[in-house]
């Protein structure tokens, strides 16, 4: 068994569990991750040498980020770590990367992709201003940089992120100057019964909220039709209250998402089926319980497999290696399978109490203009897209993309593709699902035009 | 759903097809194509862009002369111009060998109506300054061009349809027969009824006429693209190498195209996958010709379908065994530039049972009883 050849993708604590129990079952799996640390980006570490308390990076979850990153020290020369080194793609059963001593193309017999999520960027005018940021990234910004996105911030946002990020920079001494949070307030109240599935996390959801009350930095919920404006960057936001007030805040930045999506696009160059996921509005490889795909041999954990927060994935990668090795036919812990289901379960309970407490902003596009930027990498706007989707007939998002270019820049649609199937469906009247998703095509993010880095 | 027989069904929606139905219309017969997917969304839809003349086979030039000439046309035809441009076609050499195919070529070429202008040395470097130092001479066809696939195939689709044809997408024909009186035609669950049937399918062209009895040799051919992210916009003509290993060109957007070699492909899921090595490859042969590109990224690589036949040039024509099939497929990777006059010509052998084109070495009678064709590559 030593000679198979077992890669999973994602440093981040899917990924680092699903090396562990790999470890464990007696294998020598290659880890591979962008970053050189591990901690993927909920427990990003900041630069070597630049390190500080943990409990001041990660609040709450500083155990739990210790733990990860400990066990990268654990796993130390039973794994192979392959550090800053993208898989740019997955063809058949082998991978291409692109690492610090150039390119290699590395096959694999079993596959854990355990690739995370990224912020949902939804567009408003003036969203691709300077200083206009994802809730995520200023997150990190603090984490791994030790400095914030400015000095007078807003915060907009639908999801338990924003509260979070918002404590942080108080905390790091900003000044906060608002949190808009696009969901209404009575939603909070909905969700409570699932989420009382977890009371920790609801307990550090209310924490926040009250922190931040205490601190006087202004709230508001069920806010709409936000717009940041200036003169070459964000100087301020307007707003409209629930109760229909318009309002501006001054700024020097703005934080800004709507929730996460998952990163699948190795999933599909790895031709496993998707499923549409009615509660986090997108598509996700289809998965059994354990994380296998359709594809033999390929799992898929954490949330890159869908949205379930940090601490479903490090259950979810642990039970995605188990499920690897039994397939392999190596032996498992039944008990210990059993115990990761039934938490796995309870914790998809409370994710449901989650997202009936941060319902979709479906407003926020209903009432975006024509002229508002959609694909910011290749500059199409809102109006060009329902154009495609009403007059040239495009029932789906390659079909508008191949009209629009909507989803052809840099990012391949990553940041816009799940706001344009919003907008496709609603421009044609229909259900989400119908909208699609965008095609998976190499490179999964860009790579140099350089011949020699190139397996 | 309409009932009844239509004058002519169509298999197969890339440009052939939609243009096809759209010149039917214009005949004012009946037309339903049945389309698998989308339309223009295979060959017709993935394909590199160039809209050229240079190079090809003389026996294609009639029918690309033809072609050409609707290229300026499309606005009024299908109500877009589909991004095209005529930036001219220019064909590169990288050294004597190639100069010499280049010269060879445009005095041939004159007389079939083409007037390329070929210069070398530092004449080249003088006009085109973007061009590395491994180019040695060039031969312009300053009225190719270029175009967006990914709009021309839906334009005609739309056209067609605004003009009464009949499209059903998301309809694949599973089989048709010829019932002595007309086509029964099984697509999508239904079974229509046609008293024409044509043959557009691209490289399923090969799998639909035998069907009736005349299988061919097509193979599928996967052209390995690949697309940088943009960069100011400089390279103003389309360009081509002696020997065909890479072929480039920039839109006004600023994004670079280059392909060269083959991707993959299995037909039997119509799944086209584009290789890194090839792309490598490409990579390297571009550089050698642009060689300031080496700061650009690359956003996405791709491939897609095209039917190849072993002599390089398509089956065009009526059917050797059924009367009342016309046959068009097997581009083989140059067969978007034709697109719009195989409507035309699709249309005059099924109104009037002959083209105003010569089509004599594309008929398909030249493969009969040719071994089938070989497992795929
Ligand atoms: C990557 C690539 C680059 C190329 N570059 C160029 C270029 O630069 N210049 C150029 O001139 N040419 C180029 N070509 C070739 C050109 O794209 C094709 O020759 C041309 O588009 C063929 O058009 P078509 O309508 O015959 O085929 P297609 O566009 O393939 O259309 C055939 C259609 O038939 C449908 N079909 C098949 N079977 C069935 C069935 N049973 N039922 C229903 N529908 C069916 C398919 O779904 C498809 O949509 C390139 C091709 C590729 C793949």
């Amino acid at each position: 068994m030593s000679d198979t050849r077992v890669v999973v993708v994602g440093a981040g604590p899917a990924g680092m569990r699903a090396c562990a129990a790999l470890v464990a079952a007696g294998l020598t799996p290659i880890l591979i991750d962008e970053a050189a640390r591990s901690g993927g980006r909920i427990y990003q570490q900041p630069p070597q040498g630049a390190a500080r308390p943990g409990r001041e990076l990660y609040g709450f979850e500083a155990a739990k980020a210790a733990r990860i990153h400990a066990l990268e020290a654990q796993l130390a020369g039973r794994i192979d770590h392959r550090r800053e080194t993208l898989v740019w793609n997955c063809f058949e059963d082998a991978l291409d990367l692109l690492g610090p001593s150039g390119p290699s193309r590395q096959p694999f017999d079993a596959l854990i992709l355990a690739t995370g999520a990224t912020d949902l960027a939804l567009p408003f005018p003036g969203w691709t201003l300077p200083g206009v940021y994802a809730l995520g990234g200023a997150q990190i910004a603090l984490k791994t940089q030790g400095c914030g996105i400015g000095r007078r911030v807003v915060f907009l946002g639908a999801g338990p992120l924003l509260p979070l990020v918002a404590w942080q920079y108080v905390q790091a001494g900003a000044d906060v100057a608002a949190v808009l949070d696009a969901t209404p307030f009575a939603a909070k109240l909905r969700g409570l019964p699932n989420m009382l599935f977890a009371p920790a996390t609801l307990a550090k959801g209310a924490y926040y909220v009250a922190r931040l009350l205490a601190a006087g930095v202004p709230m508001a919920w069920g806010v709409g039709g936000p717009r940041a404006e200036g003169d070459g960057r964000v100087e301020r936001v307007h707003f409209v209250t629930a109760g229909g007030d318009a309002r501006v805040v001054a700024c020097d930045a703005l934080g800004a998402s709507f929730g996460l999506r998952s990163e699948t696009q190795l999933a599909d160059l790895a031709g496993c089926d998707f499923v549409f996921d009615r509660r986090t509005r997108q598509y996700v490889p289809a998965r059994d319980v354990a994380g296998r795909t359709s594809r033999r041999f390929v799992y898929v954990a954490g949330d890159g497999a869908g949205i379930g927060g940090a601490d479903a994935a490090e259950l979810a990668g642990e039970r995605a290696a188990l499920a690897l090795a039994e397939d392999l036919g190596l032996p498992v812990d039944v008990n210990r399978a059993a115990f990761l289901d039934g938490r796995l379960a309870r914790l998809d309970r409370f994710r449901r109490g989650l997202e009936t407490a941060y319902p979709f902003p479906a407003h926020l596009l209903r009432d975006i203009g024509d002229d508002t930027m959609l694909c910011r990498c290749e500059g199409i706007a809102v109006g060009a897209l329902r154009a495609a989707a009403r007059d040239k007939g495009a029932p789906e998002l390659n079909r508008a993309k191949a009209f629009t270019r909507i989803g052809m820049g840099r990012c391949q649609g990553r940041m816009c593709g799940r706001a344009a199937a919003e907008l496709l469906a609603a421009a044609r009247g229909e259900d989400l699902a119908r909208a699609g998703r965008l095609r998976g095509q190499p490179p999964v993010k860009p790579i140099p035009m350089i011949p020699e880095l190139l397996s | 759903m309409s009932v009844g027989v239509f004058d002519v069904a169509i298999v197969g929606g890339g440009t052939a097809g939609c243009a096809a139905a759209l010149a039917l219309r214009k005949r004012g017969m009946s037309v339903v194509l049945l389309e698998k997917g989308q339309c223009g969304a295979m060959a017709s839809g993935t394909n590199f862009g160039g809209v050229r003349r240079q190079g090809r086979d003389f026996r294609e030039m009639p029918l690309a002369t033809r072609a050409r000439a609707i290229w300026d046309r499309l606005p009024e035809l299908v109500g877009e111009d589909c991004e095209f441009r005529a930036t001219g076609h220019l064909k590169l050499a990288r050294d004597a060998a190639e100069m010499a195919e280049l010269e060879r070529y445009a005095r041939d070429a004159r007389d079939h109506g083409l007037e390329l202008s070929v210069v070398g040395g530092n004449a080249v470097r003088a006009l085109y300054p973007w061009l590395g130092e491994a180019v040695t001479g060039a031969s312009l066809c300053p009225d190719d061009g270029q175009a967006n696939p990914r709009l021309v195939g839906p334009a005609f689709a739309r056209a067609a349809r605004a003009a009464g044809a009949e499209i059903r997408e998301f309809a694949p024909v599973t089989h048709a027969r010829w019932t002595g009186a007309g086509f029964e035609i099984d697509a999508g669950g239904a079974t229509l009824r046609a008293r024409l049937l044509v043959n557009v399918a691209g490289f399923w062209g090969g799998e639909v006429a035998a069907w009736f009895g005349e299988p061919v040799p097509i193979r599928p051919l996967c052209p390995n693209m690949v697309v940088t992210e943009p960069v100011p916009y400089v390279i103003d003509r389309s360009i081509g190498v002696c020997g065909g290993n890479v072929y480039v060109r920039q839109v006004e957007r600023g994004n670079v195209i280059f392909g060269g070699g083959r991707g993959w492909g299995d037909t039997a899921r119509a799944i086209s996958r584009p290789r890194a090595d090839v792309a490598r490859d490409a990579m390297a042969r571009t550089l050698a010709i642009l060689p300031w590109l080496r700061d650009a990224r690359i956003i996405r690589t791709w491939t897609g379908f095209d039917g190849e036949m072993p002599d390089d040039i398509p089956v065009i024509g009526p059917s050797r065994t059924t009367p009342g099939l016309i046959h068009a497929f097997g581009f083989s990777g140059h067969g978007f530039q034709l697109g719009p006059a195989i409507g035309e010509i699709v249309a005059e052998l099924v109104a009037d049972g002959r083209s105003a084109s010569p089509l004599a070495p594309f008929a398909i009678a030249r493969f009969a009883g040719a071994p089938p064709a070989p497992a795929p590559r």
